[in-house]
């Protein structure tokens, strides 16, 4: 079942720019956030003009019938990530929320003092953050696992880190620094040897890898829509079945309880206890559009051109002297990050930008992966489906301008 | 001019190549340190103030992209010999100009050449960082000023 993406730029209406006027812009800031199929602003779009009323409370047509499509949308997100069933799909606002609920939910009535929670060097803030908010409130300790310098995990290293003390390992699948894809099967297999439970950060995975939770047996997988062609504000937090059920819901209110009285509240089933008040319906109907939008052109067609892009990127940037690739990684995809001597960051996406090429310059809120490579910041180019080597031809000859003032 | 020269004027890529009072100050009375937690960029600046409230001696370290490396530079060397009261004033001058509303930007000197950062309403940081540093030490009312 693979299409092809040849013409997919159609797709995207926002592609279809100047900057500063004269030149058409090339969007190499994916791994930010994605641009948005047209399927995804019709869906929007038609919920807004037509069909928006509330769901799972209402007599009436329109209540029933963006129910239905807000239901559909949890059964496309089931298949896409291959979950044994479509009530172990939460909709969330985004990966950032997925992990909080995760970890005040579920984790947090877990530690003890001295207790530990594994992550890897190379996540981003919001897969930290959170857990040293529950260091803060549990006394529990937070592992990092290394990185080697060409940006991989060093699973010698992790293996060695789990204890009985592990009561959750949280880890990304592809670093949104480096490009890197963990062997995230391999290490959800380690965890479970001894117990821990295991929280994949999806966020950069899914739109550029095939992703199956099934496959990978993790207990949580976490992403975000706005960076698979989607809505932002929109995400998933996936649990198996077993392990939601000893979930607490964070947020309680509308829609996720069963029966209120000021004695007792009895909690709505799993999903729904999850999904307090009033969700971004179109957000998630929008969602739903984008999810199927990727299948039918076919994740392994997406992630074969995502990685030739990458590989591509990485192969003409290093020919420019002063160029150093940050990220080195055997396994992986979608993502350029470089430091150019004599040139900031900064200064780079600046001027990149002032001929027309978007890319990210910072710490891609990432800054223990940058303190790994000696480096405050990087320029990042990410790719995506509507890409081309045609793109990087652009990135290339802005880079060199680049050079040109900063000899 | 294009964009890109616009922005980047040979002066600032001077300093920025060979910044100017770019060392510690062992002797400073005032001293304090300035942070962009978007970018990364990082600085310390010095000042030593006399008893008539003189900019005795000021420098700066640290690190960050062309036009707040370039721009500590510059200020430095605006600054130097000048009192409090007149960099108070400058900075206030001078923040207009990043800001683009600034119309006496030739009186400015060599900080003239700041103007086309207003542009770029996502380098205005950068340009203004050092001075929010500078203010910071001379208040002595942060030990470290953030531009978030
Ligand atoms: C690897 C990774 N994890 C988590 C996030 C957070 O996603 P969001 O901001 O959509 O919650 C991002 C987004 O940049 C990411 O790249």
């Amino acid at each position: 079942m693979t299409g092809t993406l040849a013409r997919v730029d159609q797709d995207f209406p926002a592609l279809a720019q100047t900057i500063h006027g004269q030149y058409p812009l090339v969007y190499l800031d994916n791994a930010a956030t994605t641009f948005k199929a047209r399927p995804v602003i019709a869906a929007l779009n038609r919920y807004y003009s037509q069909e928006s009323a509330n769901i799972h409370r209402g007599v009436h047509t329109l209540s029933q019938l963006a129910t239905e499509r807000y239901e559909a949308a949890r059964a496309t997100v089931q298949t896409f990530i291959g979950a044994e069933q479509v009530e172990d799909i939460i909709f969330t606002s985004g990966t950032t929320a997925a992990i909080n609920m995760v970890a005040q939910g579920f984790v947090r009535k877990r530690l003890s003092p001295g207790d530990e929670i594994l992550i890897t060097e190379m996540e981003h803030h919001s897969n930290i953050v959170p857990w040293q908010m529950l260091r803060e409130q549990t006394g529990a300790q937070l592992k990092v696992a290394p990185i080697n310098d060409l940006g991989e995990v060093r699973l010698d290293a992790f293996a060695e880190m789990l204890s009985p003390r592990t009561k959750m390992v949280s880890i990304g699948y592809v670093s949104n620094a480096l490009g890197t894809i963990n062997p995230v099967k391999q290490m959800v297999a380690l965890a479970h040897r001894i117990g821990a439970p295991v929280l994949v950060d999806a966020a950069q995975a899914v739109a550029t890898i095939p992703v199956n939770v099934t496959d990978l047996d993790c207990d949580f997988l976490a992403f975000s829509g706005h960076k698979i062609f989607g809505p932002t504000g929109t995400g998933v937090l996936y649990g198996k079945q077993a392990i939601l059920e000893q979930m607490d819901p964070v947020f309680g209110g509308g829609d996720m309880i069963l029966s209120v009285t000021f004695e007792k509240t009895v909690y709505n089933h799993i999903p729904y206890r999850f999904e307090p008040g009033t969700p971004h319906i179109a957000g998630v109907i929008g969602l739903g559009a984008a999810i199927d939008y990727v299948t039918r052109i076919g994740m392994e067609t997406i992630a074969a051109h995502d990685r030739k892009l990458a590989r591509l990127a990485a192969e003409r940037l290093s020919t420019i002297p002063g160029v150093r690739l940050i990220g080195e990684a055997a396994d992986k995809t979608s993502i350029a990050s470089f430091v150019l001597e004599h040139a900031h960051p900064h200064d780079i996406g600046t001027i990149l930008d002032n001929h027309g090429v978007a890319i990210r310059a910072g710490h891609h809120c990432a800054q223990p992966v940058m303190q790994h490579f000696g480096v405050e910041a990087t320029a990042r180019a990410s790719f995506s489906l509507y890409n081309t080597e045609r793109d990087i031809d652009r990135l290339m000859e802005a880079v060199l301008k680049v050079k040109e003032v900063f000899v | 001019m294009n964009i890109t020269d616009e922005l980047y004027q040979q002066v600032i890529l001077e300093h920025n190549r060979h910044p100017v009072h770019f060392h510690t100050l062992g002797d400073a009375t005032h001293k304090a340190e300035g942070f962009n937690p978007l970018c990364g960029d990082r600085y310390w600046v010095y000042v030593r103030v006399d008893e008539k409230d003189l900019i005795d001696d000021v420098s700066f370290t640290g690190n960050g992209c062309a036009i707040s490396k370039a721009s500590l530079s510059i200020m430095t060397e605006a600054i130097l010999g000048k009192s409090i009261e007149y960099t108070k004033d400058l900075f206030g001058r001078f923040h207009e100009l990043v800001q683009g509303n600034s119309d006496d930007a030739d009186e400015l000197g060599e900080l003239a050449v700041f103007g086309g950062v207003a542009k770029y309403p996502a380098r205005v940081k950068c340009a203004a960082l050092g001075w929010h540093t500078l203010m910071g030490a001379l208040n002595r009312s942060q030990d470290s000023v953030c531009t978030e």
